[in-house]
């Protein structure tokens, strides 16, 4: 599935008698996602063992439906972050996307469609936003984007509040452009017994394009060297302002595209909606062998981190265990990918 | 052209024509004069070193050259035309490449996704990075230098710092067109790997490259070094060719001079070679040699241009 965006062949270009390659298994092991990979077997496995609901295949769809809107968000968080960058903002600026399309529609009986495209234009603001303020003041990105987060989360149920009276955006879905704007955001195909909904070909899009775009083009070598050291990356011609704000504003657009799906799944949003999820996709990409520091990961691994997340979210439940447990579960497996990507990335260099 | 009066010749007997020129320039940092009134000439097929102590300005003059700072007083001419460098790519791509100190490689990646940041291959409608062709490309130009990585995949975080050199300086060279400014390459290195790095300056030389070599071992610098120009608190106080000038000089100069001489007074009473017998000493009882005001003034130039850098 994903595994399809990994780096094919590796070494098949450099057949120089006088460059050594390593053996396969420590080019593989050297590999950022190859601790998630494990960890993503491991409890695929284990669920398949104790939970008899997650081997019927009519759960697939479900499964990967929560992976998916976890991983949407997880592969450009996962990118910022081998930029060198945090966004704590992610959860909420979805939710701000959402509602900014259902007031905007609404308020003004504008087609839906204007309200998506305003929308969209609110999120890739607020991304650019984050870049620009953090290049601007040179402060960590950790600060501007909790600013940004607390901000976001004010107004989210401010301005709904203040439009509407009440917690949530009014329904939209007898709106002009709903139900054409629902086939594209919110609609599910079904092959044979398995349901997929849309979010699920939107994440694997990214995850695919992200990956060629970081592996396989020049603005990916750069991400990589922003964030591995900016100061080297601008002395060697680097565009780095340009790298790193695009790069929020990828998170950007991401965060528009779920919160287009949360509109049109739900109809309506709630404005508190997001909170925490933002520590979902940092965990998600961490998992998947992404580097606090920068410089190092992979948006497949982050992939990987996301259908980790899923599994189990769904996992625990289908093998009726208490659900309180969900977080402990996620607090164990971030500090177990951790330690096994430090291990194995100490391992496979050292060969 | 006015560049006519600048003429030399060099040891073939071509003329030769200045390709960078630096006419009384300039860099302040509010009220902190880190160079002050340089002039410079840098021709093709020349080795210019550059010589100074630890906050003489030479960092801030190659960061002039290289685009990374601007300079705040007088002109820098390139090919005869006045030209300011907005960005380290602009000054690249007026062919004019740099090794830095730290020398600009990102640890975590691998040899040849270093080898060619910022200067990527690519191929196809899609522009993708045309990895093999780099791969090959990176792998002949680091044997040319006699380096061999083991793998071209793996981080340059694993390599030893005369390989890190290695590749920053052949970098430079397979994409500096026309002038490469080494910033003191032969500074972290053992004697051997000092001996590389010193014949690839010369290579460089040979294949008519303008090399700028910044280094504060005049040793160094004599054997490769065309001209000298020694750099003292942010100004130039010696600019001389290679016939004018001795390693006896050169090192003397280096050495501060005059400077020197006040030194072995100040020190003359130390009595070097006497053993003491062993002691133990309370906490802040020896007591801090104390700098003059100027020595004093020099640190603190010494410091507040490494903040800014």
């Amino acid at each position: 599935m994903t595994a399809t965006a990994t780096e094919p062949s590796r070494g098949v270009a450099t057949q120089d008698d006088r460059v050594a390659t390593r053996p396969l298994a420590a080019r593989l092991l050297s590999r950022p996602e190859v601790g998630s990979l494990i960890a993503a077997i491991v409890i695929f496995l284990l669920f398949m063992a104790v939970a008899e609901p997650f081997r019927n295949v009519a759960n697939v769809g479900t499964i990967l439906y929560g992976a998916s809107t976890i991983g949407i968000m997880a592969v450009p968080v996962a990118l910022l972050m081998i930029g060198g960058e945090f966004d704590l903002s992610a959860g909420v600026a979805v939710t701000t996307s959402g509602l900014s399309a259902s007031l905007l529609a609404w308020n003004f009986g504008l087609n839906v469609w204007v309200g998506i495209l305003l929308a969209l234009a609110v999120s890739v603001a607020i991304g650019a936003f984050n870049g620009w303020l953090l290049l601007k003041t040179g402060l960590p990105s950790f600060l501007v984007t909790l600013g940004t987060f607390f901000i976001l989360q004010g107004v989210n149920l401010g301005v709904t509040r203040l439009l509407t009276g009440n917690v949530a955006s009014a329904d939209i879905s007898d709106m002009d452009g709903f139900a054409s704007a629902q086939n594209i955001f919110g609609s599910e195909v079904t092959l044979g017994p398995v349901t997929l909904k849309i979010t699920v070909l939107y994440w694997v899009l990214l995850t695919v394009i992200a990956a060629y775009v970081l592996l396989r083009t020049r603005a990916g070598n750069w991400v990589f060297a922003v964030g591995g050291d900016a100061a080297a990356a601008r002395a060697v011609g680097v565009p780095v302002r340009a790298t790193k704000i695009g790069l929020f504003v990828a998170v950007g657009f991401c965060a528009w595209l779920s919160g287009m799906h949360l509109l049109f799944q739900f109809n309506t949003v709630q404005s508190g909606e997001g909170v925490g999820k933002e520590f979902i996709f940092i965990i998600a990409a961490v998992i998947g062998g992404c580097l606090l520091t920068g410089g190092y990961g992979s948006v497949v691994g982050a992939s990987l981190g996301a259908l980790i997340f899923g599994m189990t979210q769904l996992g625990i439940n289908y093998a009726g265990w208490n659900p309180d447990w969900f977080r402990t579960f996620l607090g164990v497996m971030l500090l177990l990918a951790t330690l096994v990507n430090m291990y194995v990335k100490r391992r496979a260099d050292l060969r | 052209m006015s560049t006519a009066t600048t003429e030399r010749h060099d040891a073939a007997g071509h003329s030769t024509t200045p390709i960078v020129e630096l006419e009384n320039v300039g860099k302040s940092y509010g009220n902190v004069h880190a160079l002050r009134g340089v002039s410079l000439n840098v021709r093709q097929g020349e080795v210019t070193c550059v010589l100074g102590d630890n906050g003489a300005g030479k960092s801030t003059l190659i960061k002039i050259m290289s685009g990374l700072h601007d300079h705040t007083d007088g002109t820098m001419k390139l090919d005869g035309v006045v030209r300011r460098f907005g960005s380290p790519r602009e000054a690249q791509a007026s062919g004019i490449a740099t090794v830095y100190q730290d020398l600009a490689l990102a640890p975590l990646m691998s040899v040849w996704r270093n080898f060619f940041l910022g200067n990527e291959l690519r191929k196809g409608p899609l522009r993708t990075l045309d990895i093999a062709r780099m791969k090959r490309i990176c792998a002949d130009e680091l044997g040319k230098m006699g380096v061999f990585v083991p793998d071209l995949d793996g981080p340059v975080a694993g390599l030893s710092g005369g390989q890190r050199q290695c590749i920053a300086i052949a970098r430079a060279i397979y994409f500096g067109a026309r002038v490469i400014i080494l910033d003191e390459p032969t500074a972290a290195l053992g004697v051997k790997q000092s001996g590389v790095a010193l014949r690839y300056i010369v290579k460089a030389r040979d294949a008519g490259l303008g090399v700028i070599f910044i280094t504060h071992n005049p040793h160094h610098a004599y054997l490769v070094g065309n001209h000298f120009v020694i750099l003292k608190l942010g100004r130039v106080v010696l600019d001389a060719h290679r016939d004018d000038l001795t390693l006896e000089q050169l090192t003397t100069e280096m050495a501060g001079g005059q400077e020197l001489g006040e030194l072995s007074h100040e020190l003359r009473g130390v009595d070097p070679g006497k053993v003491i017998d062993p002691g133990e000493v309370e906490h802040g009882q020896v007591e801090a040699p104390a700098l003059s005001p100027e020595e004093r003034k020099a640190v603190e130039r010494e410091e507040e241009e490494e903040l800014r850098a």
